[in-house]
């Protein structure tokens, strides 16, 4: 190969990096590893963290822990999928097309939107993407949302403007957990380019979609609707209560937790917000034979084509998750969805009442809820969940964690994958800890 | 070759994969009526045996890096190697929640930290953080923090650098947050015109943005001089990792004077980019950034890992939790895999791999940029297209009847008809021969031919304007 390119080394080829840029020193990393040590190594890192088989965990918080059909790990692993690119090269591409595709439908039908894009980095992410849509469609800089929107997604979305002219504002809770209407209204103004629904929100509880939406038309603003893909199955869609984004974490569709990511950014909009929206987007067409085909399509929009005048810098997103998804709503369906937020909601609920029953324990809020709620153990929830860990179970999370104030409450997550016999260890559990 | 229905074309009411145990705890109504959703789910209805065989069929109506050669370039379509996919998915590190206790997720802590070590130490760089999920977004998230550092010094530089054979994340990414985009010439040879650029370096800079190697192969050699003229300004210097492979474990962007990069894992470090990801997009800096860079920080102490929040000049989160944990735990077994022994085989085979490449094309196609490159190569179609009218696009379109997948085309925007090779440095010389091969005999096929192409793909050459122009983007009944 040397010769062919008419050199004596490899070295040669490396003559136009100034001598004093090439590194000299040895790196200060160990030496390689076979697969065989790899495995050992990699089970000593994984052995170290301990898993849902190992505790009972009742951690939700945008993050839940649902049954994965062995399906979709199989079908995931058809490397086909995974080892390829995204798909400039449509006709070499197609089965990752017609899977996006798919997966637009699947969204735009659980959401009651019009269009979807092919994914978004994660929940977080797609909140903030939303929120830039409404500044770009509107003109305008003011967001409105809920103060049980995720503190994270939040957080995110103060990063994402921070450079960007941009007002956040949130609105108060009511008692009930619901947000205050009457606070929403009085922050949505003529500046307001959205107001933004989380539902059910942080604390678990279900929001009035209906009267954000009718509280950002009426100043002319657009409504985003944050919402939990399972929770959909049962509860109002951003579409049947007005909204004009529906975004959120897809995480719960049959995609493990691992430790965070990678997850699944879902954005989806009514038509007229199309050419606002970021990232890929597939779409049907026809070959020169005739012949049904899948695309890339209004492309004009991105970075790839438009540079600078991109409206987002998004590039590669979260395809095979997205993939993941469809795969799983295929496997469950309509019926099967419908089961499991049905579980998750009525185990949530038979545990909220046995640990209700435990004295000095009462639930925060009165509102509506599915499968997570938030619990006031009547004294500091550290100590407690830490005798719970020895346990065996993460009873929830200290929603001191992000909110400093709040150290009594914890906020517990339930899915179809806990047993009753897990729940009432649960409650035996507290019961004794708090005792 | 037969169209493949959509799942929602084999759906029948009733009929489902999955199934769930009966409930066993008391049914209560929950729901209020108010809250209760109307409309139908759309979604398929399908048995497991038609769902596998769909996804299946689908699989095989695409190609990856498994089926064929994907000498996509910029994307670095090397091997990922299945060892990767195995520790991933194991249990320890798949069914664990971000918000477990650290004493429950020490492993996975570790994992953080000793992935930080390892690209700080391939790359020159202070500090790292992990949480970026992609390349684009670790360059907005470098941007932040060079935004918080000049705030912090009571500064408002407006405008941010980039090449005109910039990838388009870059400008995207600056203006995303705020920045006003210059764009700076390239000389004939493909490097940054040093002339059109000093000029430009003015108090209002914040930052320049360099791809090194760039985008056509060639290794800015001037870039300490450019580091110096942005540093007189207080300018920041960024580097584009997408291009790291050429010079993994030969040379590092930390001893280029560059303050600020992105890693793209799923390029340089072996895992794989999904169809069009999950990605994931680390972020490296110069001590002077550090304390602006995005919370959560992992840290150890006495052997015992967490994670700190305690950073009051933070940028704040690019995103929820930590990055994407899975991709990160792929490309640190690849990293031990190579070893700090085995590290510089990366660049090396990378470059000889192209160099031989471009050596059997060399006399077949023009390259605007002379017969020596790094890890990729740029090659103009021009005189095909005056003289046959035959087009990159359709060179790319062609060689899927050949079984491979096409290079990048039509990217960088500097060069007319390109062709853009990255054969990366897994393949063997047998591909690359047999490639060259194609790609020649190809040239001297009737242009009806070519125009005509792809014939052997399950569809023929589609109709993007009309999918445009028509916009259908989902399925309806």
């Amino acid at each position: 190969m040397l010769q062919a390119i008419g050199v004596a080394s490899i070295d040669d080829l490396f003559m136009s990096i100034p001598p004093a840029l090439r590194l000299k020193k040895k790196l200060d990393l160990p030496l390689h590893l076979t697969e065989m040590e790899l495995k050992d190594e990699f089970q000593r890192l994984s052995t170290q963290n301990l898993s849902s088989g190992k505790l009972d965990i009742y951690l939700g918080a945008g993050v839940y822990d649902h049954y994965s059909p062995s399906v979709i790990r199989h079908l995931l692993n058809r490397s086909e999928f995974y080892t390829s690119y995204t798909p400039y090269q449509p006709e070499m591409t197609q089965g990752v097309l017609q899977a996006i595709f798919e997966y637009q439908s699947c969204i735009c039908g659980l959401t009651g939107m019009d269009v979807s894009n092919a994914s978004l980095y994660e929940g977080g992410h797609a909140m903030a993407e939303a929120c830039l849509m409404a500044k770009a469609k509107t003109g305008r800089n003011r967001i409105v949302l809920s103060a049980g929107t995720h503190p994270e997604y939040v957080q995110v979305l103060k990063t994402y403007t921070f450079n960007l002219e941009t007002e956040v504002v949130l609105a108060p809770l009511a008692a009930d957990g619901k947000t205050d209407l009457k606070a929403l209204q009085a922050l949505v103004d003529e500046k307001t380019a959205a107001v933004v629904v989380s539902n059910p929100n942080f604390f678990g509880v279900l929001e009035d979609g209906q009267a954000f939406a009718d509280a950002a038309h009426a100043k002319g603003a657009l409504c985003i609707a944050v919402v939990e893909p399972v929770s959909l199955a049962l509860v109002k869609s951003p579409g049947e209560f007005g909204a004009d984004i529906a975004c959120g974490e897809g995480q719960s569709l049959g995609i493990s937790p691992s430790f965070g990511g990678p997850y699944l950014g879902f954005l989806a909009a009514k038509m007229a917000l199309v050419r606002q929206m970021p990232g890929r987007i597939c779409g049907q067409t026809t070959d020169n034979r005739g012949q049904r085909g899948f695309v890339l399509t209004l492309q004009t929009r991105e970075q790839h084509i438009r540079r600078e005048k991109a409206n987002s810098n998004i590039c590669t997103n979260q395809t095979l998750l997205a993939i993941a998804a469809t795969i799983y709503l295929g496997a469950v369906g309509p019926q099967g969805l419908t089961e499991v937020a049905t579980q998750g909601a009525q185990k949530a609920h038979y545990l909220a009442g046995e640990l209700a029953k435990i004295k000095g324990v009462k639930l925060s809020y009165s509102g509506a809820w599915m499968n997570e709620f938030t619990v006031d153990l009547g004294k500091d929830s550290g100590p407690v969940l830490d005798a719970l860990q020895a346990k065996g179970i993460l009873g929830g999370v200290a929603l001191s964690r992000f909110y400093p104030e709040r150290k009594n409450e914890i906020l517990v997550a339930v899915t179809e994958v806990k047993k009753k016999a897990q729940l009432d260890k649960y409650a035996a559990a507290l019961k004794e800890v708090l005792a | 070759m037969s169209v493949e229905k959509l799942i929602f074309e084999k759906s029948s009411a009733g009929r489902r994969a999955a199934t769930f145990p009966v409930l066993d705890v008391p049914a209560i109504d929950f729901l209020p009526k108010e809250s209760r959703r109307a409309s139908a789910l759309g979604l398929p209805e399908v048995s497991e045996q038609d769902l596998v065989r769909h996804y299946t069929r689908l699989s095989q109506r695409n190609i990856g890096i498994d089926t064929q050669f994907y000498p996509l370039g910029s994307c670095t379509m090397k091997y990922n190697p299945k060892v990767n996919e195995d520790m991933a998915a194991r249990d320890g590190f798949r069914n664990i929640h971000p918000y477990q206790p650290d004493s429950t997720v020490q492993g996975a802590l570790e994992v953080l930290y000793d992935m930080e070590h390892w690209l700080a130490e391939v790359s020159g760089m202070d500090a790292i953080t992990l949480q970026p999920t992609a390349g684009a977004q670790g360059e907005l998230t470098a941007l932040l923090v060079a935004k918080a550092y000049h705030d912090s010094k009571g500064r408002k530089p407006r405008k941010v650098l980039v090449p005109d054979s910039s990838h388009g994340t870059n400008p995207a990414s600056a203006s995303y947050c705020g920045y006003i985009v210059e764009t700076v010439k390239s000389l004939p040879d493909g490097t940054v015109d040093l002339e059109d650029l000093k000029p430009r370096i003015t108090e209002d800079v914040a930052c320049l943005m360099m791809t090194n190697p760039n985008t056509v192969g060639i290794f800015e050699k001037d870039i300490p001089t450019i580091a110096t003229w942005l540093h007189a300004v207080d300018a920041q210097l960024y580097y584009d990792g997408a291009n790291l492979n050429a010079i993994c474990g030969v040379a590092r962007p930390g001893d280029m004077g560059c303050d600020m990069m992105h890693f793209n894992v799923h390029k340089t470090f072996s895992t794989p980019h999904g169809g069009g990801g999950p990605g994931s997009g680390p972020i490296g800096v110069k001590k002077h950034l550090l304390p602006f860079m995005p919370v959560p920080r992992v840290t150890r102490q006495d052997g015992h890992y967490a994670l700190d929040y305690s950073q009051p000049q933070s940028i704040g989160r690019i995103r929820t939790f930590y990055g994407n944990f899975g991709i990160i735990v792929r490309g640190l077994v690849y990293l031990k895999s190579f070893g700090g022994d085995g590290m510089a085989e990366i660049g090396k085979q990378a470059v000889l791999n192209a160099n031989y490449l471009l050596a059997l094309l060399k006399d077949t196609f023009h390259s605007p940029y002379g017969d020596r490159c790094m890890h990729e190569f740029v090659l103009s179609l021009t005189d095909f297209k005056k003289k046959n009218d035959v087009s990159a696009l359709d060179v790319a379109k062609r060689l899927a009847d050949y079984g491979y997948h096409a290079p990048t085309v039509y990217f960088p925007l500097i060069v007319p008809e390109a062709i853009m090779i990255e054969p990366v440095e897994t393949e063997s010389k047998e591909t690359l021969d047999a490639f060259a091969e194609t790609l020649k005999k190809i040239m001297l096929e009737d242009p009806a031919v070519l125009h005509a192409a792809p014939v052997n793909t399950p569809v023929g050459r589609l109709d993007e304007v009309g999918a445009a122009r028509n916009p259908i983007v989902r399925w309806q009944p």
